[in-house]
């Protein structure tokens, strides 16, 4: 077992004791490491060393320097697979090279690590130490909601509007100054489970916005005059349902009467051109529509509140991926009343996005730009009073699709930032 | 008859466009990718089709500062969905020599004692360790071919994830892969399980010698 697979032994890099986690956790994670040992090597003179530089060439042993001989005196690091531990150590022997078992079962120290990760996972108990570039389990986001209220009580609270489906809790976060039901801007991520992108950007978003209160003058500006509520994980049974069994999830997770197949997808589930060609009523289709408009308790809670609020001034909604920024209609393709007015703000918005990294968006109606769609979350926010309505499609354009690596996070999160300030800026700036 | 496309149009021809040009063009060591669409028309043509005429600016995925520019026609049969979209392209200038990457990887694989097997490239993560970045990209040079072989005015593919790898062994000189892939289909959004067979050598290029759809819980 441990000599095969060849092609997916993990690189020499790999040489530092928490990545022997990632040994794990990455594609090669079906190599096993039971009965292998690291020793610690020192070649005492220039003859010594070449040989040991031989031995790790040696391409049937299987040897790899986790510290490469340098010098003579300095200890080297060479993990042996347990086949080749014999060979390896008549070898140093009978020449006289000087060891010493560092590890003497590397399975069990990864064993033991990837215990000590997981309890240092669940015990993460501060805003400090959230790791905003990786993703996220659905318990870790929410714990980290309450974090981010218990750093910042005089501004932000969390707020259940409903419940999932299958009985989750959905929360907002809401930013708040004070006054009483102030004109409001609404963002949500995560509607699409799968685009993981954006709920990881939205928990990024959240604490910048907490973060910049006092500090940046725009985000203060808005925030004097006007409350945000931000509901990350708009989908969270999905969520749960792609960590847990299907990454490539998009919908709810709604029983659908009469059809094996699950689910309605939510971003054609509300009342605005509700049911058209723009939407599948195949329940076994990623766009499905649902039985009616607001079927779905994810988007009735959401209805709910921006209506009950009245005061909402504008609904973003974030999703990914395609590199887009997007206005109403959805389901029609005559231009919106306020297409120049919110074509030109889109403009300039991914337009400070790319200062950033240099990452290009294309903007428009969704109806022009991407294809037609009904039933939008954003078309109904328009026909109903919510003029600065907008859906962000975040990075990539397609070489990593819903799978963008953690490493992209940050990055995609920074850029984006400017855009939703030039939006929100504008809305402050423009009442109505 | 010439209408401007809208970009949601426009956008679609020209991802089918990059996927053929990656597809005859690429390797394990070089995957093109489409950066940006410079103009778009599109042309009625009386009884066959639709046809874009296309200015594309494509970018080498490993290296992001290297890009081509591509004029490329696309025309969609009309009323022939059975049949694959005419494709014809032009690249402007050199790209870059993977000879080396290649001979690299080829001598690699043809060393392996056992085939190599893989799968989830990339992982949930995002994540592609440096071995399995050959043969992610040699999925995604090979996709290219099954994406114009399935495109219409109404589709728009991407590969979304190699769900298992496996190396077939040949007595000739080939690489031969067996792939199970998931496509990503943005226009109904549907994600599409596809196993296609995969010839490689670095003078020969890349072949997709057979491909099927396959249900949609086949990948599970």
């Amino acid at each position: 077992m441990p000599s095969g697979a060849e092609a997916s032994r993990c690189p020499l890099a790999m040489k530092i004791l928490p990545v022997f986690a990632t040994l794990v956790a990455a594609a090669c994670s079906e190599q096993l490491f039971v009965g292998d040992q690291v020793l610690r090597i020192t070649a005492s003179d220039e003859e010594q060393l070449t040989l040991l530089r031989v031995l790790g060439e040696q391409a049937e042993l299987q040897v790899d320097f986790w510290r490469h001989p340098s010098s003579p005196g300095r200890p080297a690091d060479l993990r042996v697979p347990f086949p080749s531990l014999q060979a390896v150590k008549i070898f140093l022997e009978s020449n006289g090279i000087s060891y010493s078992i560092m590890i003497v079962d590397v399975q069990e120290l990864l064993d033991e690590e990837k215990k000590t990760m997981m309890e240092s996972r669940r015990t993460e108990r501060s805003i400090s130490t959230f790791d905003f570039a990786s993703y996220h389990t659905l318990d870790e986001i929410y714990d980290w909601m309450d974090m981010l209220v218990d750093d910042h009580p005089s501004l932000v609270s969390k707020i259940q509007i409903g419940q999932s489906y299958e009985n989750r809790s959905l929360y907002l976060l809401k930013f708040s100054t004070g006054g009483s039901n102030r004109p409001a801007i609404w963002l949500d991520t995560g509607i699409h489970s799968r685009e993981w992108i954006t709920h990881a950007t939205g928990v990024w978003t959240a604490n910048k916005i907490a973060e910049e209160y006092g500090q940046d003058p725009s985000v203060t500006a808005i925030l004097d005059s006007m409350d945000i509520f931000f509901e990350i994980v708009t989908n969270p049974d999905g969520f749960a349902f792609t960590h847990s069994s299907n990454r490539m999830w998009r919908k709810t997770r709604s029983i659908n009467a009469g059809s094996r197949c699950i689910g309605v997808d939510p971003n054609r589930n509300w009342d605005a051109g509700f049911g058209g060609s723009g939407s599948s009523s195949n329940p076994c289709s990623e766009t499905y529509h649902g039985p009616y408009a607001h079927s779905e308790r994810e988007v009735k809670a959401i209805v709910d509140f921006i209506r009950g609020h009245g005061s909402v001034k504008s609904v973003i909604s974030i999703h990914s991926y395609s590199q887009m920024l997007l206005f109403p209609y959805g389901y029609k393709t005559a231009p919106a009343p306020h297409h120049q007015e919110l074509n030109e703000l889109a403009k300039k918005a991914v337009s400070d996005l790319a200062v950033v990294y240099g990452t290009k968006y294309t903007y428009g109606s969704i109806a022009d730009t991407i294809y037609v769609a009904d039933g939008t979350t954003v078309d109904w926010a328009y026909d109903n009073g919510v003029k600065y309505s907008f859906t962000f499609e975040l990075r990539d354009t397609g070489r990593y699709g819903f799978l963008l690596p953690s490493t992209q996070i940050i990055p995609t999160a920074t850029e984006t930032w400017p855009a939703l300030l030039d939006i929100m800026v504008h809305v402050l700036e423009h009442p109505y | 008859m010439e209408l401007p496309p809208s970009l949601s149009h426009a956008g679609r021809a020209a991802a089918l466009a990059a996927g053929c040009v990656c597809y005859r063009r690429g390797s394990p060591g070089r995957g093109l990718a489409l950066r940006a669409v410079r103009r778009a028309r599109r042309q009625d043509v009386d009884g066959v089709g639709h046809k874009y005429h296309l200015e594309l600016v494509l970018e080498d995925v490993l290296d992001k500062d290297s890009t081509v520019n591509c004029t490329a026609e696309v025309l969609y049969h009309l009323g022939k969905k059975t049949i694959a979209p005419d494709v014809e392209f032009t690249i402007e200038g050199e790209l870059k020599n993977t000879d080396e990457a290649d001979n690299a990887f080829y001598n690699q694989i043809k060393s392996l004692e056992k085939e190599l097997v893989a799968e989830n490239i990339p992982d949930s993560h995002g994540n592609v360790s440096p071995e399995m970045e050959p043969i992610h990209l040699l999925a995604w040079v090979a996709s290219g071919y099954v994406m114009w072989q399935n495109s219409t005015e109404n589709t728009k593919f991407q590969l979304a994830q190699i769900k298992h790898v496996k190396q077939v062994k040949r007595s000739d000189e080939y690489l031969e892969f067996d792939y199970m892939i998931l496509l990503h289909e943005i226009v109904s959004q549907e994600i599409i399980p596809w196993q296609m067979t995969v010839l490689w050598h670095p003078q020969r290029g890349v072949q997709v010698t057979q491909d099927s759809r396959q249900p949609k819980h086949a990948a599970e």
